[in-house]
């Protein structure tokens, strides 16, 4: 689905993030990606994210070069990720349900395809209950499943997660962690930022560790460092 | 375009006006200022060019003709005026009907001229009309190079004095209105900045759910054309009453000043001055999106 062809990426301050990187992320896998601060981990999901531009080689999304979109048809690309982020962005005015419903607004959606969908997404992430709340009165553990509601209310096939655990504490992490597997299940290809060393040891998922812009490492049901 | 989308583009751009109450209100006061100073001065414009159109259109070339010129010579300059091209109307007045016009014009105190008919000094005269206004000059000059004829007078200079001012009035109008305009889309694309600058989170997650640019943009834009909007309504109305009272008033006190009152004239004026306020909100927003908005 996608796929990485010897891609550098430097930024303007001369800094080389990603060196030569060649990846495939396949339909349905559920990806770890580890490394230290600095490793490369972000600009790689903003390559797909189309946030960034590749300096040398190609990145595809689904059989299509990312850097060639026009930037009109970015936004449909887009629609097809979604972000879930550390510090769950949500927008402090809007309650649970208008959050959510805020995704399927920016795309057109019609209200009665918003009434329909924002409590089934609600259901599956546990938070039906609190629709009508502010972000404000919910716990961090909650705030991110919000995130996690939102990012797919729009059925993408690929879901990047920046650290999504990395304001929280254990006991909230694992429960999300099973809320992505559940995603994962249903389909939707999981890319994971993450420090969270036990939860990769424990998934067995695919591991892709970066360090200095390169892949040091690659394999499926690995660990967070490599057993030497 | 769907109803709900509409309904969020117009919910955020009143939310952002009434979120920068002050500047919002800056800027539609600014607008106002400029349409109205716009207003002010087309509204003097078209009156005094229909002035000097009626002016024009009363024109008339006098032509002083010499002393002891024969029936046969005046005759003759009769014809070769009336052959003159945009000539319509020859009257000749002899010196005596001149003398008793005079009379008349002077009503009862008429005895003043009293005497005058044994040494009348007024000369005979021609009355020319023409069929424009703007031929009168080249008749004026025609007849004055013929024989037998000592002065022409066509009332040099009133005509061009009027279009001077009305020319003057023009550009200074319209040079206050670009400087107010200039200002007024100042005061809107600073308006929409900070709409921008509040809501530059909430824009952030808006290109990560995949909101297309124009999406993103129109809120902005509608905003800035709501200002626009408000600022002409308001000069439009401001001009619309002032100007019908104006009308009453001088209706009553100096009749014989025609003011332009029919409605076709004021509403397109009037129309014109809501459509710029519109174009001043749309062109000040469209300036901060381009530059304030990376989407």
């Amino acid at each position: 689905m996608i796929r990485f062809y010897g891609v550098t990426k430097v930024y303007p301050n001369g800094v080389k993030a990603l060196d030569n990187v060649n990846l495939h992320i396949r339909k349905g896998e559920f990806l770890f990606l580890v490394g230290p601060s600095g490793a490369g981990k972000s600009t790689l999901t903003k390559l797909i994210f189309r946030e960034e531009l590749p300096t040398r080689g190609q990145v595809l999304f689904n059989g299509r070069n990312v850097a060639r979109l026009r930037s009109r048809e970015i936004p449909y690309l887009r629609r097809k990720i979604g972000m879930v982020f550390q510090d769950f962005r949500l927008l402090p005015q809007k309650t649970v349900y208008e959050n959510v419903a805020f995704a399927l607004e920016v795309t057109g959606a019609s209200s009665r395809e918003i009434k329909r969908r924002v409590p089934e997404v609600l259901k599956l992430v546990g938070l039906e209950g609190k629709a009508n709340v502010l972000p404000a009165h919910l716990s961090g553990g909650e705030q991110q499943r919000v995130g996690i509601a939102r990012a797919i209310v729009n059925n993408p096939v690929l879901l990047i997660a920046d650290e999504p655990t990395g304001n929280l504490d254990p006991e909230t992490s694992w429960g999300l962690m099973e809320l992505f597997q559940e995603i994962n299940n249903a389909g939707t290809t999981i890319l994971m930022v993450t420090h969270a060393r036990d939860i990769v040891d424990a998934m067995k998922k695919r591991v892709v560790a970066l360090e200095s812009g390169r892949i040091v490492r690659d394999e499926e049901c690995g660990g967070y460092r490599h057993e030497d | 375009m769907r109803i709900r989308t509409l309904v969020y583009y117009f919910r955020e751009a009143f939310l952002s006006i009434f979120r920068n109450s002050w500047l919002s209100l800056a800027a539609v006061g600014t607008v106002t200022i400029s349409l109205l100073i716009l207003g002010c001065s087309l509204l003097l414009v078209v009156n005094t060019d229909r002035l000097a159109d009626q002016l024009e259109s009363s024109l008339e070339i006098s032509v002083f003709l010499k002393d002891g010129l024969k029936q046969e010579e005046i005759r003759e300059l009769n014809e070769k005026i009336r052959f003159l091209p945009g000539v319509v109307q020859v009257q000749f007045i002899s010196r005596e009907e001149a003398l008793e016009e005079m009379r008349r014009s002077f009503g009862p105190r008429k005895e003043i001229l009293d005497g005058l008919e044994e040494d009348n000094p007024l000369p005979d005269t021609f009355r020319i009309k023409t069929r424009r206004a703007d031929q009168v000059v080249e008749v004026a000059e025609k007849v004055a190079s013929m024989d037998g004829v000592e002065d022409v007078r066509y009332g040099q200079g009133v005509v061009e004095r009027l279009v001077v001012v009305t020319q003057w009035v023009r550009v200074a109008g319209i040079g206050a209105m670009i400087l107010v305009g200039a200002a007024a889309v100042f005061l809107i694309s600073t308006t929409i900045r900070l709409s921008v600058f509040a809501r530059r989170r909430e824009i952030g997650i808006m290109k990560y759910l995949g909101a297309t640019n124009w999406f993103v943009r129109f809120p902005f834009l509608i905003e800035g054309m709501v200002l626009g909007l408000l600022g002409s309504l308001l000069a439009a109305v401001l001009v619309y009453t002032g100007y019908l009272s104006l009308v009453e008033h001088l209706a009553r006190a100096m009749p014989f000043i025609p003011l332009v009152s029919d409605g076709q004239v004021l509403f397109s004026l009037l129309a014109g001055l809501v459509g710029l306020g519109l174009f001043i909100g749309a062109l000040g927003s469209t300036i901060s999106i381009h530059r304030f908005l990376n989407v």
